[in-house]
Order: structure tokens, then sequence, then C-alpha cells
């Protein structure tokens, strides 16, 4: 309940993310402080004034190495999270009650050619590559060849058609219509042009039915983001976006893309605990949210975010975006005109600047009135979120 | 189905306290599950506290009958998420238990088409040459 002294008390004021890639040639220290310095000259603000600093656990260098590699005297204020974008929540809390003035939120990771730092899923791959046999966490699973996680979220899709009906047909349109967004964004490098709902259908099946196009692809990126009040947003370089509300979720037998012991496991209960948390602060609903950044990371996780935030019922997401009208700019929801995670890489940070962009309005592909938008991380697992909207 | 490439490890579980009850039972053949005596309630995976009654030291392991229904399944075609240790393809299956827990393992002798959701399957146990013992899921009679 006390979480309501956090509403509209912070604001975004500076973004900044580098050109993103398939083999960035430089260090993720270098690329921590390179969008750092973008987001800093995005707010117009002096890189020392910078007095918080937080981060997701796997992504990228330690506030140690940045604060050091910006010549930043002292941090009053550092934090690590970890699921999705939670490390925002961090940030939020931090400027919300004073511990801080201007707090960045940074992502530097190279997923593609390294170092993964990480100490949950990716701790598979490395460890088949190092031939090291004990798993941690996966170990009910590793032993069988289940691993990695296009094939624990196959599991769930399984059941999912199973249960709904839901085709490969419908959550094709996912993919199609990130990659129509994604060829109006620069800074998503996977699609020059868009796919159609056949080039989705020849796609390769991974672990059946995941297919290739059913991935979020790996990808080296830094992106920060800059927080503080409104107060002091209002004398600088852009126009905040005032963060209404941000809450985390979590619920019963949860585990990472796992949670195969639930009752009912194609339903994302993390997801909608967040949800309502995030309009009880917000003081909105499902219908006041002009666009959403959902997690495209697995495409299935997309229409039961849509059920699981309100946006439609139990059971009709898969309608929801069958066709891709009611999800592409212009229509009834947009969802990630930014190209999504499919379009630009696994990188979730992506979903806050596109939304910090589109109430601006300077994205690449603009929704018209967007001022209320809705952030969504984390699905499969604990999930955290923000609305934002226009000052 | 699930036939091993000869000279590939197979990936060991991790043993800690908190499961080594679930792994020493099945070095023995036996397949058991955590189960809280106060509560009569089974929880899956294992965990150092009942998340009904708080207790720790209620839990138990009680054998399992063995017996349960396909649930979901993944089924593995293709090298790029697959483990190399085994021939291509390869099921996953999630089976629901009759103690209604739900665990995954791999498939005995049943054909890629055979297996579906709804299959009622009963467990099995067998020797790794690298000395684990793992166990798999073959049809059973409803």
């Amino acid at each position: 309940m006390a979480i309501e002294s956090i509403k509209d008390k912070t604001a975004i004021v500076g973004i900044g993310v580098i050109d993103f890639s398939t083999n960035i040639g430089r260090s993720e220290w270098y690329s921590a402080c390179q969008c750092i310095k973008l987001a800093a000259d995005d707010a117009g603000l002096n890189i020392y004034d910078i007095d918080g600093m937080v981060k997701n656990i796997d992504d990228g260098p330690d506030p140690s190495y940045v604060q050091k590699g910006l010549g930043i005297d002292n941090l009053t204020y550092h934090s690590e999270s970890h699921w999705g974008t939670s490390a925002m929540m961090n940030a939020v809390q931090g400027v919300a009650s004073g511990s801080c003035n201007y707090c960045v939120y940074y992502q530097a990771a190279h997923r593609v050619s390294g170092p993964e730092k990480s100490i949950s899923d990716y701790r598979v791959a490395r460890e088949v590559k190092d031939d090291s046999l004990d798993m941690i966490r996966y170990d009910f699973f590793s032993p069988f060849g289940l691993i990695g996680q296009p094939g624990y979220v196959a599991m769930m899709y399984r059941r999912y058609m199973h249960e709904t009906g839901i085709t490969p047909e419908q959550l094709g349109w996912i993919p199609v219509v990130d990659s129509e967004n994604a060829a109006k964004n620069p800074n998503a490098i996977f699609f020059d042009k868009p796919i159609t709902i056949d080039d989705y259908m020849k796609s390769k099946v991974i672990a059946d039915p995941i297919r290739e196009l059913d991935c979020a692809p790996k990808v080296d990126g830094a992106i920060a983001i800059i927080v503080t009040t409104p107060e002091k947003a209002k004398s600088m370089k852009q126009k905040p976006v005032i963060i209404s509300s941000n809450a985390a979720g979590m619920a019963p037998e949860g585990q990472f893309h796992t949670s195969y012991t639930r009752d009912v496991i194609t339903e994302l209960p993390e997801m909608k605990n967040m949800g309502d948390e995030l309009f009880r602060i917000a003081g909105i609903g499902p219908k006041d949210i002009k666009l959403a950044m959902l997690d495209d990371t697995f495409t299935p996780y997309v229409p039961l975010q849509l059920e699981a935030l309100g946006f439609c019922g139990k059971g009709e997401g898969a309608a929801f975006i069958e066709g891709g009208e009611r999800i592409r700019v212009g229509g009834e929801l947009p969802i990630n005109p930014d190209g999504g995670l499919i379009g630009q890489g696994r990188f979730d940070t992506t979903r806050i600047v596109e939304a910090v962009r589109q109430i601006r309005g300077t994205s690449t592909n603009q929704v018209a009135g967007a001022d209320t938008i809705l952030v969504a991380s984390g699905a499969g697992g604990p999930a955290d979120g923000l609305i934002l909207r226009k000052a | 189905m699930a036939e091993y490439v000869q000279g590939i490890p197979i990936m060991r579980p991790y043993i800690d306290q908190d499961n080594q009850g679930y792994w020493d039972a099945v070095k023995n053949h036996k397949l058991v599950f955590q189960h809280c005596s106060k509560c009569d309630k089974y929880h899956h995976p294992p965990r150092p506290m009942c998340p009904s009654c708080h207790s720790q030291d209620t839990l138990e392991w009680k054998e399992s009958s063995g017996k349960g229904i396909i649930y979901s399944f993944v089924m593995f075609t293709t090298n790029k998420m697959a483990y190399p240790a085994f021939k291509l393809p390869y099921a996953v299956v999630l089976v629901e238990m009759e103690e209604g827990v739900r665990i995954t393992a791999n498939t005995h002798e049943i054909e890629p088409d055979e297996v579906q959701v709804g299959l009622p399957v009963e467990v099995m146990f067998e020797e790794l040459p690298d000395g684990q013992t793992l166990y798999r899921f073959k049809k059973r009679e409803a």
C-alpha cells in the first residue's frame, strides 16, 4: 500500500542507446560508459551529477566499474536487481525516497560476443560448452535433454495449444508485425523488410512446437535511462516522461519459464499481479492505455500478457493478435512499434526507451496520441512493469 | 525414443541438501515425492519448508505409484536446441502423476507420433554407462 507514494514522483529525463550489433568488438564496460554518456547528453545533464546507479545483475559491469569509468566521485545509491527491467524499480525507489537525485539504469550486455555474466539460464549454455555437467536449478530438466529457454517455453506452448486450440498461424502475427515495425526502426537490426505469415511458417522448428522466429535473437547492446524527480525535470532539456506507476509481481510455484507444477501453466499470474498493481497505483485501467510495450522474447507469452493485463478476456489473446490489425500502429492497441525484441534482439530496456520516444513524439513509428503507455517485462517469470505518461 | 549418442555424457542433476532424498530414491529405482504429513500435500520440486503449514519437520519422502498421464511435451527434431547426447528426434514429456505433481523425463518405446497429451504412462528406471540412474516413461494400460 505504501507503494502508492511512488505515483507520479519520478520522471524519465534521458535515454541513451548505442548501435546494436551481433559482433560489437568492444567491452561491456565501454558500452556501459558510452550509453550513459549518450543518456546524459540527451538529458542535458553533466555526467558528474549522476549520483545513483542501478542495473540488472546479468547485464554488464557493476556500478563500481562504471562509476570509475565515468569519473564520478560518489554514488549515494547503488543497487542491482534481477529479472526483466526490475532494476527500474530500484531507480524509482531511489529517487522517490531521496536517496539520490539523478539515477541511471543501465543495461550493457553483449549477449552474442560475450561475456555472458549470468547466474541463471545462460549458465546452462555456458556449462554445456564447458562440458561441466552439474546443473543448478534446472536439474529436473537438463538430464533429459530439455535445455535452454525455447525448450522450456515449448512445453508451456504445447499445453496452450492443447487447451485453447491456438495455432502457429495465429501466433505468427507477432513476428510478422514485429518485422513490419522493425523495418522502420534503424536500431532494429534483424529485419530489413517485413516478413509474411508464410515466411513465419517456413521458420525452422527448433523445439517443437517453438519455431526459430518465435524467439528473440541475442544481441550486443547498451541502453541507459536517467530518472529524476518531476520538479528537477522541469528545468531540463527534454520534456519529462512521468512514471505514473511501477510494480513487480510474483505468484505461487513460480520458476523461470518452467512453472510446470502450477494447477494451470497457460497463464501468467505474475504478470496479472503486477498489472493489477500498476493500474491500482496509477488509478487507471487497461482502456486508458494507448499502446503496450509487451515482452515478446517468446511469442506465446504475448497473447497471454494481453489476457493477464486485462486487454482482453481469458482465452481471447490469440484472436486479438490474429491478422495483426488490432496490434499494428493505428490499431486498437498497438504493441511494440519499435519491432519488439524479435526485431531488436533480447534487450528488455528497449521497451522503456520506445515508450519514452512515443510519449516525446519522436519514435520512428509514431502512434498518434500515445500519451499513456504500459511497459511489461518478465513474461514467464517474476514480472515488472511501468505505466508512463505525458507530463 | 530417446536413444543416446555414445561418448557424450548426459548432464547430471545438481544434488543438494533439499533434493537429495529424491535422487537417492532414484538411485534405488524408486520415484518419491516430498509430502507434508501434517497437510497431506505433495510438493515438487523438493523444498526446505511446507509452503502450506510452514513446518520444516513434517516433510517426508513418499513413494509414487509411478503412474501418470502426459500433460505436455516438447519434441526435439533438429540440433539447434537439442542436447547432443540424444539421437534425434527425442521427446521430453511433462507427466502429471497420480499424486498430482508433474515431472519431466524422456520416453521409452513410444513412437514420436504416439506422444500425445493424455497418454497414460508409467515410470521405469535405467542405469547409464557413467554410473548415474535416471527414469523414463513408457506406455501403460489406462
